[in-house]
């Protein structure tokens, strides 16, 4: 599903960071074009 | 959703194929993965950022549904994931941002 895919990484500090979503993306075979880890209020 | 974010995937959008991009969250709980999924497929609630009355329809997953999972090494998710996939109520975020899928 994500393989060849852009994809946006949106974390969040008190879940899942950006940069471990874009590392799982790109294990996956995704190009990650953005990540920020969001901080919720 | 931070307004350099918003901007930020606004300008993806543009650059890039809408067909080629999936937005993948890590929201802690359905109220903040609403936010989020909601920002990138309707527009920002907030009317603040640059995704106000922006209708991208950003296909969204959350990261910890079966969908991302299953495209994901174990070793990798182990390591990046790990407790969290327990921590954290997968059931009730996938359903949330799935909702928003259905709706695009």
């Amino acid at each position: 599903m994500l393989q060849g895919k852009k994809v946006i990484a949106v974390g969040e500090r008190d879940g899942i960071s950006g940069p471990a979503i874009a590392a799982c993306a790109k294990a996956a075979g995704a190009d990650v074009v953005f990540v920020a880890t969001e901080c919720f209020v | 959703m931070d307004l350099q974010s918003q901007e930020a995937i606004l300008k993806a959008s543009q650059t890039h194929d809408k067909a080629d991009l999936v937005v993948l969250l890590g929201s802690p709980d359905p109220e903040s993965a609403t936010i989020a999924a909601e920002t990138v497929v309707e527009g920002d609630p907030s009317y603040a950022g640059a995704l106000a009355g922006a209708q991208l329809g950003l296909l969204t997953y959350h990261v910890l549904e079966e969908e991302v999972h299953a495209d994901i090494p174990d070793d990798v998710w182990e390591e990046q994931i790990g407790v969290m996939a327990d921590v954290l109520e997968a059931d009730a975020l996938a359903e949330t941002v799935a909702g928003f899928r259905n709706r695009s």
